[in-house]
């Protein structure tokens, strides 16, 4: 009841300072919207971002038609392109689902970043440790190196998880600094141990170790000659369908779905949300890892920090929110922003495109506010 | 404020007619919120220097009538005087300047500040550099004159809740407050602290000022306050009662009433076995102090148990100790001879347990959920809804939408979440979902409050239905007519103890009880 009285009471305070024409009162939405309106309300965001962008790129003197035009080109404009854009989606998707399924029960991992570097890590330790032979078929050598690169993701989540659940420390920061760990500890690897003559990489992996590429079917397919993308994007789209499985159709994702919208409902139900915070972490940071996994192997090919924390981990946690935590919609947000990230380097290697991809972020999130709340403009006369 | 002139003319007018000593009144108060009138047509007055209770149960309207005096809350219609002047307050900043201050319940602290930092929070002065010496020492002197002894330089986050609370009234004080109002005030302290505060009220008095003393406890208020004013639903039962010339036996029937609005045919019914038995249960509240003192009941199939008390007294606790959702530190509960207590709220459920909690939107649904996903609530674990790992949707939307048409539930698809639900739709969510489980036990913690009219009577025929089909019904209520003509037996507690158990209805005995005599000790006066 505050709630509802408080705002109007500060309102009517402020107007006899300052004597307005109108007030604008924000009210909740109490009627369910139609099924389209959030799409509309989406699609309208996106649309004011652009034009947005577009002032900017107008007032730093470009024409922001043809920039646009070159986006679109420089992304979707054949096939080769579209390739490369499906390369950069990929980590992305991935660490996109990790972090759509652990926002789902609203534990902030903002550490898919540092999963995502153990993940590879851990398919790169398989290499050269050497846990399997140079030798070994792409079979066994494939599956092991996805089942250490998501197990040591998982790992890394099950710390923060475990912190969580058990002392109720702060995800946030946990998640947070253990990405630095991560790096530091890659970095200790890779220059102490597996440095390659000095340098602060690891040997090249062998063949056998890479994910296939569609290059490697030229023989057959001539289409797919110098087409880079790697199976890591067919895995990751296998992921979103078991994430979507999990979230939507399982009991354990009935469980995560109570818990993140109203844990004490939960606890009333007879959820078990300790073990739930630490096995849901650990999904997140499985996931995450498996990105890390498919970007060693199907990507870089060798064992080294600069290309890998390359913030796929933190893009992960934006691709996330504006899918709206829908992993089929994490499948499409990835895409797009593989894209914005490949054309951005047609346009300018930094600056404008990370800030078209800022406003489309704010105008989104800041949408969502009217699916919640209608706004009246009410005239002050008719008010008193 | 720009027509002083005007204002002036009024006041001498209005001195003219309206007695000196009347600090505050407030004629005609009438506030609504949707769906329920918090406040109708309150007449209330303070006169100087004197302590004056609120007396009601909880959600009588006493804490919104003070909220729109503090300048909280805005009247829908009413005048408020103080002085004799009409005021029209828009925030609590105005009513502070009229010398109203009002001690919420929950404080409103910054706790990694110091005492004299709080104080001086949102003030004009000082206005940039702030010598804080100075102000610790004034703070100091003003807590002496009124025996509210804290230390300025302390963090609030050091200080026990007690302490706290002083802070908040320096803070008042400091303002400039003529008149306190004090939300509630004991429901946080220890005995000890409630006496420490009874002294600052009183010097508080002495020195000028004027209390109202918000409270459901008949003890304290017959102890603390001049006159007393008792609420009931929002309306005013007894005004300005002379507090030494009344009895508590008194006070209890203008709290609780005796009207008994309506009669339910209740069918005859031999209870079966015993289902529930709670034994010598000690449990302690949120803030970790005592609830639960030893309490004992038992419960059996085709039997409704009502337990009546005024809010506060461990109603609560009880149900989340039964059900699984709280620790005992002491005590048994058994179902069926099994011992459930201390385990998890799982095993409750699994064996049979229903519980109806107090509060529907934070414990019993999940807002953002569909219909479909808050009524397998309890049922997803098991077939046919479960299906190994997974959950078979179809079965579960087909089970949701026959309690949607079984229980009569508005809404119009299974898939609508259920924050857009009424308070009586979303109770009859929670009813067909812990019914439908065909429960042995089952639990319900004010089913009907703030529910309508004919809201409240489905609830109670599902209630009887339930009664009839053999289950065991634990209904622990603040409405005493719904439990005297629900009940085949009432239990009273009070602060966690339970005062007796009484079949026939003798609303005087309840009373009594409620506020905290024992039946044997009442037996024994009857008597004599």
């Amino acid at each position: 009841m505050s709630d509802n009285s408080s705002p109007t009471a500060s309102t009517s305070s402020l107007q006899k300072r300052i004597k307005m024409p109108f007030t604008i009162r924000f009210e909740p939405l109490l009627k369910q919207p139609p099924k389209w309106y959030p799409t509309l309300i989406s699609l309208l965001a996106i649309i004011v971002s652009l034009t947005l962008g577009g002032l900017v790129i107008a007032f730093a003197g470009g024409n922001p038609f043809q920039s646009y035009a070159h986006i679109a080109r420089a992304s979707f404009g054949n096939i080769g392109v579209i390739s490369d854009t499906i390369v950069k989606a990929t980590p992305l998707l991935l660490t996109g689902l990790a972090c759509s399924i652990a926002f789902r029960m609203k534990l902030w991992n903002i550490g898919a970043e540092g999963q995502f570097i153990m993940g590879a890590f851990g398919a790169s330790a398989v290499v050269l440790a050497p846990l399997l032979p140079a030798e070994t078929s792409p079979w066994i050598f494939i599956p092991v190196m996805m089942i250490v690169g998501m197990g040591l993701g998982a790992f890394w989540g099950f710390i923060p998880g475990y912190l969580k659940a058990k002392l109720n420390v702060n995800e946030i920061i946990t998640t947070l600094m253990l990405n630095y760990i991560a790096i530091a500890w890659v970095n200790f690897w890779i220059f102490a141990v597996w440095s390659e003559g000095g340098f602060q990489m690891s040997p090249k992996f062998p063949d056998n170790a890479w994910l296939p590429r569609l290059a490697g079917y030229a023989d057959s397919i001539p289409l797919f000659r110098g087409l880079t993308t790697h199976m890591g994007f067919l895995i990751g789209i296998l992921a979103a369908v078991v994430v979507w499985y999990i979230i939507s159709h399982s009991r354990w994702g009935y469980e995560i779905r109570l818990i993140g919208d109203n844990p004490r409902a939960a606890n009333y139900a007879g959820i078990n949300i300790t073990r739930n915070t630490i096995f849901v972490m650990m999904l997140s940071g499985a996931l995450a890892g498996l990105g890390g996994m498919s970007e060693v192997t199907g990507v870089i090919h060798r064992l080294q920090t600069s290309p890998l924390a390359a913030g796929y981990g933190f893009t992960g946690i934006i691709v996330a929110w504006l899918a709206k935590l829908n992993p089929f919609v994490v499948i499409i947000v990835s895409v797009l922003f593989g894209a914005l990230i490949l054309a951005g380097r047609e346009i300018q290697p930094s600056g404008v495109p990370k800030l078209i991809q800022g406003i489309i972020l704010v105008c989104l999130i800041a949408s969502d506010f009217l699916l919640r709340y209608r706004i009246r403009i009410i005239r002050t006369a008719e008010e008193a | 404020m720009e027509n002083s002139n005007g204002l002036e003319k009024i006041k001498i007018i209005n001195d003219q007619f309206s007695s000196e000593e009347n600090v505050v009144e407030m004629r005609g108060i009438y506030k609504r919120f949707p769906g329920v009138i918090a406040n109708d047509n309150v007449d209330f007055t303070l006169k100087h220097g004197e302590i004056h209770a609120l007396l009601g149960e909880n959600g009588a309207g006493k804490s919104t009538l003070m909220n729109v005096l503090a300048g909280l809350y805005k009247q829908d219609s009413g005048k408020i005087l103080v002085h004799g002047r009409p005021v029209n307050f828009s925030s609590p900043r105005d009513a502070i300047l009229a010398g109203i201050g009002m001690v919420h319940q929950h404080f409103m602290l910054v706790p990694s500040q110091s005492v004299t930092e709080n104080i001086l929070l949102g003030l004009e002065n000082p206005k940039f550099h702030i010598n804080l010496n100075e102000y610790h020492q004034q703070i100091e002197a003003l807590g002496e004159r009124f025996s509210l002894k804290v230390d300025p330089r302390a963090k609030i986050w050091q200080l026990s809740v007690g302490e706290q609370q002083r802070v908040e009234l320096i803070k008042l004080l400091y303002r400039g407050a003529e008149v306190l109002i004090m939300d509630e005030p004991t429901a946080v302290l220890a005995p000890q602290e409630i006496e420490d505060l009874f002294d600052t009220l009183r010097s508080m008095v002495s020195e000028g000022k004027s209390v109202i003393f918000i409270s459901h406890k008949l003890q304290e208020v017959s102890e603390i306050a001049d006159r007393i004013t008792v609420l009931r639903r929002g309306k005013v039962t007894a005004s300005g009662l002379d507090a030494h010339n009344i009895s508590r036996k008194e006070l209890a029937r203008q709290m609780v009433g005796r009207d008994v609005v309506f009669r339910l045919e209740k069918e005859p019914r031999t209870p079966g076995e015993v289902i529930l038995e709670v034994k010598d249960i000690h449990a302690d509240n949120d803030k970790g102090l005592p609830a639960l003192d030893g309490v004992s009941l038992n419960v059996r199939a085709g039997e409704i148990l009502g337990l009546a008390g005024v809010a506060g007294n461990g109603q609560r606790e009880l149900a989340q100790v039964i059900a699984g959702m709280r620790k005992c530190k002491q005590g048994k509960v058994l179902m069926r001879g099994r011992e459930i207590s201390n385990r998890s709220a799982r095993v409750g459920i699994q064996s049979g347990l229903a519980y109806v909690p107090e509060d529907r939107t934070h414990t019993g649904t999940s807002p953002n959920l569909s219909v479909t996903d808050n009524v397998i609530m309890k049922k997803y674990r098991q077939p046919p809804i479960a299906r190994g790992w997974s959950i078979h949707m179809p079965t579960a939307t087909h089970f949701a939408q026959e309690l949607k048409q079984s229980y009569e539930i508005a809404v119009p698809t299974v898939e609508t979440p259920v924050r857009l639900l009424s308070g009586g739709n979303l109770q009859r969510v929670i009813l067909a979902r812990e019914i439908s489980g065909k429960p042995d036990l089952m639990i319900a913690v004010q089913p009907t409050r703030g529910l309508d009219v004919g809201a409240i009577e489905a609830v109670h025929h599902l209630l009887l239905d339930q009664r009839m089909a053999g289950t065991a019904i634990l209904l622990i209520s603040e409405e005493l007519e719904e439990l005297l003509s629900l009940s085949d037996r009432v239990a009273v507690i009070y602060e966690g103890k339970i005062m007796g158990e009484i079949i026939e209805e003798d609303l005087d005995t309840i009373g009594l009880m409620m506020t905290g005599t024992p039946l044997e000790q009442i037996r024994e006066s009857e008597r004599l």
